[in-house]
């Protein structure tokens, strides 16, 4: 599994996997680094550019406070926060007990990740205008941080030296520990941070250095059609999920044929997987497609919820005073949301099949996995037409639709263990679906399932029709 | 149905759950009129134009919109009419210019001579993204969108609360010009000084009921004037006279407010008595609205107090 050049560019360098600490540092290093990084981020942006955007920053300065106050306030507020994350970290590491000095540098490590990418957000929230591009901009260097490690850590290693991530995995603790990479990430956060401060004192308030970019004084075509108007509304999670999917479905498929390895000797893993038949790399994948089906479940719900949102946030009553049906308007978003489901299932067996023949060197596998994912479609669309119901029915309490995929979720994961009646499991619609590849497309099954989507989609979309709006 | 008549209530009731938003409410707009709709926060008048608008159904009663049914025949009737909000609620990643096309031709179309000078005049950027806007220029979207389009009636609810005075005169210029074309406006503020110069008749609503209807000359008959005198010599039988209010008397100086009908005959007690000067004051829009709500505005606090 060290070997994998997929996990070597999810995770980092593979050192002294056989060691308890090795293995810590090595699935938990870059992601902590992420999680340090969007904590900060948000931290940082919510008390910074997203208060002055919203004027309530403009009360504070007008009282006796200097004019830094709350931005230092708040990135002191983030490097407290990272403090304790890494402290965190680091204790629970010496508790277990692990090497002192190790447990502390892995620690050291995360709140100083927690640290630079505070100060680049203090710096983005300087640069833009608003808080949405503060966020994408933070987002986008984290995200570059990430990727520089992961191309280096596979073949080239001068790329992980210029990424902050790579500087924390380049201490190496638990394989030979080194400190002076820490002082890299301390420099930093400094340069960063000091960076963010020149910024500040030449920018005006409610302003930044870029200048927010106009957008289009007319509308296009297309916006004026319910169809149009929910595309435009929805196509930036849509994209977000489609590559998040894709990406899942890559790193799900870049273990290729070492799922023997993957699941070692463990008997356990063995029975789970082989159960439904079949060989067991089919068998593992059918069960890795079912979980990126349940996960793509979770847009298909924030997709069926959005009209919902919409009617919270009060922008449905200024359409429907047009000449704009409320039939016509709901189709809009429930189209949406049905090829949205599609296509982010459709990339997510895409992503299977590339990571799969990226390490096998099979290219005809690229297309194996697609209908296999979509052969969930059904079950998927049920979930979002249960939420389409209670938007319908009962608005208020619409959010409790996400427990439908809760209670899928629980039927996979935990059915046998919970010795679930039969019955039970089957009110699952995933539970009737074929578990492509291991065994084979049923047409039945697809269709009646299908069929309930439709009728519950159907019976939302009626009572949306009779209820009071607003 | 009268050809005059556009909006047309009688009975209206909408209750949500034990509470009775609309009682019995009963409204009437004429053809080519601006008809202001007053009343506190809580009357029930957001809660009429939904109604109107087809967005929430009636409990009872009769509603006539246009000569057609609000619920049933919505998309229909709205091609007719355009709504501005009091809050407007517009996509955070949808341009200024954006949202007045997508409104507009949602509507069934805009003048666009119209449209631009309203940008113009209500100096909106219609390049800025809606999550930029400030309430003031989130209202101008949807005025500019709602002025713009070719419909014969204006639902507005408390439409200029967001803006300047400079940008409330140049609405209201629009507002005439929209009347004069013979069109009609229902026009639901609590700003006064817009309503006594815009509207030609006014409702006033209390908890779901019309208690006053009529021209403003009309409801300033119903009311009092503020009289105040020097005489030559103090007034006699003023005390007793039926219609007088709130008398003070200062030796030759007199200060009352008298029912309107009663008018006439108080300034005769006081050219009896010989008139050294004399201001009269019509009763305001604002003194309407408080003799109606003049308790309810007392009560408030500890309304809110026990809620």
């Amino acid at each position: 599994m060290e070997s994998n050049a997929g996990f070597i560019a999810m995770t980092g360098p593979a050192r002294a996997l056989n060691t308890v600490g090795g293995q810590v540092t090595w699935q938990s290093a870059a992601f902590g680094a992420i999680a340090a990084g969007l904590m900060s981020m948000f931290l940082v942006g919510r008390h910074t550019r997203a208060e002055e955007e919203s004027g309530r920053d403009e009360m504070l300065r007008a009282a006796a406070v200097g004019r830094q106050s709350t931005t230092a306030a708040a990135f002191l507020t983030a490097l407290v926060a990272n403090t304790v994350l890494g402290a965190a970290v680091a204790l629970s590491l010496i508790a277990y007990p692990l090497e002192l000095a190790d447990s502390l540098a892995l620690g050291v490590g995360v709140a100083l990740c927690g640290f630079f990418f505070s100060g680049v957000a203090l710096l983005s929230a300087q640069l833009t205008s608003t808080t949405r591009a503060m966020y994408g901009l933070t987002g986008a260097v984290i995200g570059l941080a990430y990727a520089l490690r992961a191309i280096g850590d596979v073949g080239s290693p001068v790329l992980s030296w210029m990424s902050p991530i790579g500087w924390y995995q380049a201490m190496h603790p638990f394989s030979g520990l080194r400190w002076w990479p820490a002082l890299l990430l301390v420099a930093a956060s400094v340069v960063a941070a000091g960076a963010a401060y020149v910024v500040f004192l030449r920018r005006d308030y409610g302003s930044g250095v870029f200048a927010a970019r106009p957008g289009p004084p007319r509308a296009a075509r297309g916006l004026s059609r319910p169809a149009g108007l929910a595309w435009r509304l929805q196509r930036g999670t849509v994209l977000g999920w489609g590559i998040g999917m894709f990406l899942g479905g890559v790193g799900y498929g870049t273990l290729g044929d070492d799922v023997d390895s993957l699941l070692g000797d463990s008997d356990l893993a063995k029975d789970m997987f082989v159960q439904s038949g079949g060989a067991l790399v089919d068998a593992f994948y059918s069960t890795m497609i079912l979980t990126l089906a349940l996960i793509g479940a979770g847009f298909a719900i924030s997709s069926a919820l959005r009209p919902h949102g919409e009617e919270d946030a009060g922008r449905v009553e200024a359409l429907l005073s047009t000449a704009l049906r409320r039939r016509d308007w709901l189709l809009g978003h429930v189209l949406v949301t049905v090829a949205g489901t599609v296509l982010v299932l459709l990339v997510a067996g895409l992503g299977m099949g590339v990571g799969y023949a990226l390490v096998t060197g099979d290219g005809e596998a690229v297309a194996d996995y697609v209908l296999p994912t979509l052969g969930h479609l059904p079950a998927v669309l049920v979930l979002a037409a249960v939420a389409r119901l209670m938007f319908g029915v009962v608005p208020r309490a619409a959010f409790l639709s996400w427990l439908g995929l809760v209670f899928c979720l629980v039927v996979m994961l935990f059915a046998e263990v919970f010795r679930m009646p039969q019955w039970l499991q089957d009110v699952s619609p995933f539970e009737h679906l074929a578990l492509m590849p291991a065994e084979d497309f049923a047409w039945a099954p697809f269709v009646a399932v299908t069929a309930v989507a439709v009728a519950l989609s159907v019976a939302g979309q009626i009572a949306f029709h009779r209820r009071d709006v607003g | 149905m009268a050809d005059t008549s556009v909006i047309e209530i009688s009975g209206l009731v909408k209750s949500f759950g034990a509470h009775r938003a609309l009682d019995e409410l009963d409204l009437e707009v004429s053809r080519g009129e601006i008809h202001g709709f007053l009343g506190p926060n809580g009357a029930g008048k957001s809660t009429t134009i939904r109604v109107l608008l087809g967005l929430l159904r009636k409990d009872s009663g009769d509603v006539r919109l246009l000569g057609g049914d609000p619920w049933h025949d919505a998309a229909d009737l709205h091609r007719r009419l355009a709504y501005v909000p009091g809050e407007v609620n517009l996509w955070p990643g949808l341009t200024g210019g954006e949202v007045i096309d997508l409104l507009g031709r949602l509507r069934g179309g805009l003048d666009e001579g119209l449209r631009a000078e309203l940008v113009e005049r209500f100096e909106l950027d219609p390049t800025k993204k809606a999550r930029s806007y400030s309430k003031g220029n989130r209202q101008k979207v949807a005025l500019v969108a709602a002025l713009a389009s070719d419909v014969e009636l204006l639902l507005l609810d408390e439409p200029t609360s967001g803006l300047d005075p400079i940008m409330e005169s140049v609405f209201q210029d629009y507002v005439d010009a929209f009347r004069d074309r013979g069109n009609t406006v229902l026009l639901s503020s609590h700003i006064l000084a817009e309503v006594e110069r815009l509207c030609d008749r006014v409702s006033i609503i209390r908890t779901g009921r019309c208690v006053e209807s009529g021209t403003l000359g009309e409801l300033r008959h119903l009311t009092r004037t503020s009289v105040t005198a020097e005489l030559a010599r103090p007034p006699e039988g003023l005390a007793d006279m039926p219609g007088v209010h709130g008398l003070w008397l200062d030796g030759n100086r007199a200060m009352f407010e008298v029912d309107t009908v009663d008018l006439d005959r108080a300034v005769g007690v006081l050219h009896r008595a010989g008139i050294v000067s004399l201001t009269s004051q019509p009763p305001t829009l604002e003194e309407l609205f408080l003799r109606h709500y003049g308790d309810e505005i007392t009560e408030s606090p500890e309304a809110e107090a026990s809620a």
